[in-house]
């Protein structure tokens, strides 16, 4: 007679439907496949913990989102915020389906002219650009929105050393409703200094004005911070017609949509708070449009959304590596995965579900990763099946920002793979290895392994 | 030998109810069969062997689980030690 599976035995106190900090019982659904693909199979080949990204996933956001704005909006274009993750791969699927390229430092502009993006269509942002940065992408006609006077004033000097005249925008910072307000980056509108900065450059004639940039901030879950955003850089770009003849070529909004996971600490979960696509692009477009700009003048809309456009195409899959009792009786499950390759789950409660079915009962879990520090709690509280040493675990949404912000410590970053469209899985990223991690690392004369010895 | 107080109700549907504290629990299928051993006054050994015969989990591996199993029962006070015959 086949043996029945075995799920380890559970005697739960019952709370007369109080709901607990670990929230109301819900029945918790496996998910042991990802487009059709078995959890168990892709981790036996490819080892845990493992990344994994749905090509088919990260393709239909992008086009749901494409759609959304564009039927709204007569000129849409996206570009690709390639610090929520600049895995060649990754970019390349966003830049197949036509976005361009933002990037904010040296090392991530060379990622996308390796990746193939034109000059013209790589968006040059943040604080840090270094003067070789600069020339290159003034002669590669790159978007350069300057961050600060600072910046603005070695621009005009490069331009009069005659690098070339470099294609412009700046990025204003303002107030949308949002708190904090994002205001270390680029220029205050409320205050004047946008119009400072831009006065500066249109009396120069030495750079070409051809947009105006803002990006409020991330998780925004208040759609009707960006109509503000976008009313207020209309008026900009009025003025500057109206005072220079200029018109603007386009108006960039930045990134900062939600994506559907739940903020620590929030009452609603992310699915339910999160607006959609929808409300963010009816605030922006009717802002535009809404403005007093003129219809023929009507600039392109530039967004830089990114993790609202990887974060669902993202899964870390993983294995329980132990199971222990707190000294409170609560449950404490070990899995190999830690904060250094989950680097969201210290503003996420990230959702974590078992990769075997399993049956309705669970426990008050509080989900460890594998580094020996406290700090390493992948969840506190999770209402979680009865997993047992090497059952294997999924954590959803992931996609953005984990695979540019992890850590390597104490162990080699592990594999990340993509599932292509038709079901077909290739390894994006190899697992390190010993070699990888110590090419970089040189040894003093004095300290190589004979001479230590002989001491 | 380790016994299940013999005041505690438990439910074929899964509940258990200790009368001295009003509290009730709930188990899943295999803390019911454990909990109906124990009321049974099935030695450890003898709940070792029904379990592995039934389910597939060797008995190394049903020693680590059941053990934890018994400390919760040890925690909701559910159990009494009675002195070997
Ligand atoms: C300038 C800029 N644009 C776009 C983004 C992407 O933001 P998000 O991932 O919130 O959409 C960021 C992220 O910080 C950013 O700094």
């Amino acid at each position: 007679m086949e043996k029945k599976p075995f799920e380890r035995p559970l005697i739960k106190r019952l709370n007369a439907g109080m709901p607990s900090k670990f929230g109301m019982h819900t029945h918790i659904e496996a998910l042991t496949e990802i487009d059709g693909l078995k959890v168990e199979d892709l981790v036996a080949e490819h080892g845990s913990p493992l990344y994994v990204l749905s090509e088919r996933i990260l393709r239909k956001t992008y086009r749901d989102a494409y759609n959304v704005f564009s039927t709204r909006y007569p000129r849409v274009q996206f570009a690709w915020s390639y610090k929520t993750n600049y895995l060649d791969a990754v970019c390349n699927v966003f830049h197949q389906e036509g976005a361009w390229a933002e990037v904010v430092s040296g090392f991530e502009y060379e990622k996308a002219v390796r990746n193939g993006v034109p000059g013209s269509r790589i968006i040059f942002n943040g604080p840090d650009k270094q003067e070789e940065d600069l020339k290159l992408a003034i002669q590669n006609g790159s978007l350069i929105h300057i961050d600060h006077f600072d910046e603005l004033y070695l621009l005009l000097e490069l331009a009069e050393k005659g690098t070339g005249k470099p294609k412009v925008a700046i990025r204003i910072n303002m107030d949308t409703g949002i708190y904090p307000q994002w205001d270390r980056f680029g220029f205050n509108y409320e205050n004047g200094e946008a119009w400072e900065a831009l006065n500066r450059i249109l009396l120069s004639e030495k750079m070409e004005l051809v947009g105006l940039h803002t990006h409020i901030g991330t998780y925004i879950l208040t759609a009707d911070a960006y109509r503000i955003a976008a009313s207020k850089l209309a008026i900009l770009a009025t003025g500057i017609e109206r005072k220079y003849g200029k018109v603007i070529r386009y108006i960039d909004i930045g990134g900062g949509f939600a994506s559907k996971n739940t903020l620590k600490g929030a009452y609603i979960p992310g699915t339910d708070a999160a607006p959609s696509f929808e409300e963010y692009a009816d605030a922006v477009s009717s802002a535009l449009i809404k403005s007093d700009i003129k219809p023929e003048n009507l600039p392109l809309l530039v967004l830089e959304t990114g993790r609202a456009l990887v974060d669902d195409a993202g899964f870390l899959l993983g294995t329980v590596l132990a199971n222990k009792r707190l000294a409170d009786g609560r449950r404490a499950t070990i899995a190999d995965i830690g904060v250094n390759l989950l680097f969201t789950s210290f503003w996420y409660q990230h959702e974590v579900l078992p990769a075997q079915e399993v049956s309705q009962h669970t426990e008050d879990t509080t989900l460890y990763g594998p580094l020996c520090m406290n700090i390493d709690v992948i969840r506190d509280a999770i209402d979680f099946p009865l997993l047992k040493k090497g059952d294997h675990i999924v954590i959803k949404r992931i996609g953005a920002y984990n695979m540019t912000q992890w850590l390597q410590f104490i162990t080699y970053r592990p594999r990340v793979v993509m599932i292509d469209e038709s079901g077909k899985v290739h390894v994006i990223r190899e697992r390190e290895d010993l070699e990888h991690l110590i090419r970089l690392e040189r040894i003093p004369a004095h300290l190589k392994s004979d001479d230590a010895r002989k001491k | 030998m380790i016994r299940l107080k013999k005041n505690i109700a438990v439910s074929d549907t899964g509940f258990v109810f200790d009368p001295s504290t009003g509290e009730s629990f709930t188990v899943n299928e295999t803390g019911m069969k454990i909990i109906g051993y124990l009321k049974e006054g099935k030695s450890s050994e003898e709940i070792t062997s029904l379990i592995t015969q039934e389910y597939n989990i060797d008995p190394l591996s049903f020693e680590k689980y059941s053990q934890d199993f018994m400390d919760m029962l040890k925690q909701y006070d559910m159990l009494e030690y009675e002195k070997e015959v």
